[in-house]
């Protein structure tokens, strides 16, 4: 089959590859039909996640049909269309039993790898490094399903895949984004990084009952993109993001900021800039945590940090004590896909929400390299990138 | 966790050998390309030191595996560090361009490594105060190594799996088989370099859902004892299962020191076998990925297949 594989820093390249074979009994084979581009990759391209092998095959957002299926799936069959949630997860152990299904404690076999660089060990994921598993992503045509009797969602109503494909990810986590800020009347939420996740962010808050959204970003299109999901926009190259959010709030400060930017924030302080791009090139810190030193210094007095933003490893210059002396709270993590999914289908079954809204490009799987180019340098319009086999 | 000192400084002394092993091992066999790499291959005399600085790397990690005078081994490490930091700097020196900022970004990459080095040793230092005086097992050719994991699976289910020897091999990569008959088990295991073991060994204690303990008979080659205790974790949370195993290795610390060195230290190997046991509790059996075929297993943590289906 053709597969989109990491080749090195900055180099994607689809390949041929074997056609995945199933290795356990509760494994679906998946032909894909639709995949997306994140900024989670954009996080392996640049190669700032430990633990890449040249020929990885990339991509963990995918949808598609069953082509075959191990003797323990009794509830998918071949032909079913399914959308696959990105953690893999067993269902049973005790993080599955509390739905933290992105910690599940028996997906990932090289746990022993993830817990030298972070203590315990989260899930496996596909497409995302050998410490988290070793699993082939799903920018290719077809894939390997895990505990396929656990995570991927039927779709059996006739929804074209491109309202669908983002349960598989960026939807579950704005949505995720947006709850852990606990929303109540009269909030208001400030979310950094106006790309698909921190537009859905933005929409999730809304449906939360949020009383104002504010998406800060320096792309005029991509900030136009969260106006339509209801943001009022702060461009950070424009006004100065911390006068701006204390103007807009009285001098409250937002209730709660969402960093959907993550390790690689841009900087417009050129100083910052060189400082953590020099220790993150030395590798002696290797996230850049901007968005989230501002995130924290701009939050309320006993306010929310809810921070989707992927960070990797290490970083410096932290801001604890204005997190500790001010009370805050600071939520995090990747998001448990499978607990969404079923309540989010339902929304977009009704129409609450059209997740179709931040496609701006549709390319064939063989123009993937070209994709991650217009993402990941924001080329052309580009706010997310949907590939077809 | 080995029975011995702190074992997070013998985890990380142990994460420096590795890292060792494998820059050495590159210096040795490809001088040129580490040479170019690090922004040094236009000098002659550099690319001449580079195997050198491989074969010391080498030597630091051999101590740093062989296990308990690690302090020893980090110590001799941080002079390297120096030394090298120092040839570095007038490497940078001298050159301009591409090759000065290479020669820049391998100075910081060695600055943290000499950082870990230095906790490195200020760890073990306070560790070994720690257990001074506290005899050592394996100096006397005894390793004793421990793990323990939490399963979400009642007690008396998980004592039942385990009473079952037979159902070793499931989730222990190195036994082939086991075979039971009245309280008598007979072993064959895999031992380093792959080389077939057997041993007979004896139940010697079973109290239901609590204690299976066992013993290999006294004229096995490597004689070992093990027990296994199940209690319930707190809050419905399931059933701890702590391991406890002793090895008496033929050849005593060498032998050890080899095991080690052939790629899986006991302890992972252990903590390996019982991630694989709750595999196989909660999941129904090893979970496999692309990446890790055989499912956990330390080596292959190490030396991982690339994340493309299986052909
Ligand atoms: N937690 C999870 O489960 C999860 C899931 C998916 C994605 N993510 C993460 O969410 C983040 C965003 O993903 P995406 O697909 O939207 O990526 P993206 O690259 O499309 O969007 C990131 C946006 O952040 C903006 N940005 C950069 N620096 C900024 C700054 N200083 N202030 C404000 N905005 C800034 C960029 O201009 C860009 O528009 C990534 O880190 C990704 O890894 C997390
Ligand atoms: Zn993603
Ligand atoms: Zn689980």
């Amino acid at each position: 089959m053709k597969a989109n594989c990491w080749m090195g820093r900055n180099t994607v390249e689809v390949r041929e590859t074997p056609d995945p074979k199933i290795l356990n009994s509760r494994d679906a084979i998946v032909r894909i039909t639709s995949t997306a581009i994140c900024g989670s990759d954009l996080h392996l391209l640049d190669g700032y996640v430990p633990t890449m092998k040249k020929g990885d095959v990339l991509g963990h957002e995918f949808m598609g049909e069953v082509v075959d299926v191990g003797p323990s799936v009794p509830n998918l069959r071949i032909g079913d269309r399914v959308v696959v949630p990105f953690p893999i997860a067993c269902g049973y152990c005790t993080a599955c039993a509390h739905e933290m299904f992105s910690l599940c404690e028996n997906s990932n076999p090289n746990a022993g790898l993830a817990e030298r660089f972070m203590g315990h060990s989260p899930a496996g994921v596909f497409g995302f490094s050998h410490m988290l598993g070793g699993y082939p992503g799903g920018q290719a045509e077809y894939a390997r399903v895990p505990f396929a009797d656990v995570g991927p969602i039927k779709i059996d109503n006739g929804l074209p895949d491109e309202k669908v494909l983002f349960l598989s990810d960026i939807l579950p986590t704005g949505w995720m984004g947006a709850e852990m800020c606990d929303i109540k009347p009269g909030d208001v939420i400030a979310v950094w990084g106006a790309g698909p996740v921190g537009q859905f962010a933005v929409a999730s808050a809304y449906l939360m009952g949020a009383h104002r959204v504010i998406a800060i970003d320096r792309f005029p299109y991509r900030l136009e993109i969260a106006e339509r999901a209801g943001a009022e926009t702060i461009n950070y190259e424009e006004v100065d993001v911390q006068e701006a959010l204390l103007d807009m709030t009285a001098g409250r400060g937002p209730d709660a900021c969402i960093d959907a930017v993550g390790m690689e924030a841009h900087y417009p302080n050129p100083a910052m800039y060189a400082y953590d791009r020099t220790k993150q090139a030395a590798r002696m810190e290797t996230d850049r945590p901007y968005v989230l030193r501002e995130a924290i210094m701009a939050c309320r007095n006993g306010g929310i940090v809810s921070v989707i933003g992927v960070y990797a490893g290490f970083l410096d210059k932290f801001p604890m004590g204005s997190l500790m002396n001010r009370s805050l709270t600071l939520r995090t993590g990747q998001c448990h896909v499978q607990r969404y999914l079923r309540p989010l289908l339902r929304r977009i079954e009704n129409g609450e929400i059209d997740p179709s809204f931040v496609i701006t490009h549709r390319l064939p799987l063989s123009d993937a390299a070209r994709g991650y180019d217009l993402f990941k340098n924001k080329l052309d319009g580009c706010n997310k990138v949907v590939l077809s086999a | 966790m080995s029975d011995t000192h702190d074992p997070m400084a013998d985890r990380l002394a142990h994460m420096l050998g590795w890292a060792g092993v494998a820059l050495g091992a590159m210096q040795v066999a490809a001088p040129r390309v580490v040479a170019r790499v690090i922004g040094v291959d236009d000098s002659p005399a550099a690319r001449a030191t580079v195997p050198l600085a491989g074969m010391r790397n080498l030597l630091h990690a051999e101590t740093l595996l062989r296990g308990r005078k690690h302090s020893v081994g980090l110590w001799s490490r941080l002079a390297g560090d120096a030394a090298d930091v120092t040839s570095l700097s007038a490497a940078m020196a001298r050159r301009t361009g591409k090759r000065r900022r290479r020669v820049a970004a391998v100075t910081g990459v060695v600055l943290a490594v000499t950082a870990a080095d230095v906790y490195a040793v200020l760890r073990a230092r306070r560790s070994r105060q720690r257990v001074a005086g506290k005899e050592q097992g394996e100096a006397r050719g005894v390793m004793s190594v421990r793990a323990a994991i939490t399963v979400r699976r009642p007690r008396p289910e998980v004592y039942e799996f385990w009473h079952d020897f037979e159902n070793f091999p499931r989730f222990m990569v190195h036994v082939d088989s086991v075979d039971m008959s009245d309280g008598q088990t007979h072993w064959r295991v895999r031992g380093p370099a792959g080389r077939a073991v057997e041993w007979d060994a004896a139940i010697v204690e079973d109290r239901r859902d609590e204690l299976i303990a066992w013993s290999s008979s006294k004229s096995s080659l490597v004689p070992n004892s093990g027990s296994v205790r199940f209690d319930d974790a707190p809050g419905g949370r399931g059933t701890e299962v702590r391991v406890n195993l002793r090895y008496h290795l033929p050849g005593g610390r060498m032998a050890a020191a080899i095991a080690r060195l052939l790629g899986e230290h006991p302890d992972q190997q252990v903590q390996d076998d019982l991630r694989r046991f709750k595999q196989v509790m909660e999941t129904g059996e090893v979970v496999r990925s692309e990446g890790s075929p055989e499912g956990t297993r330390a080596l292959r943590q190490a030396l991982q297949r690339r994340a493309q289906p299986v052909a």
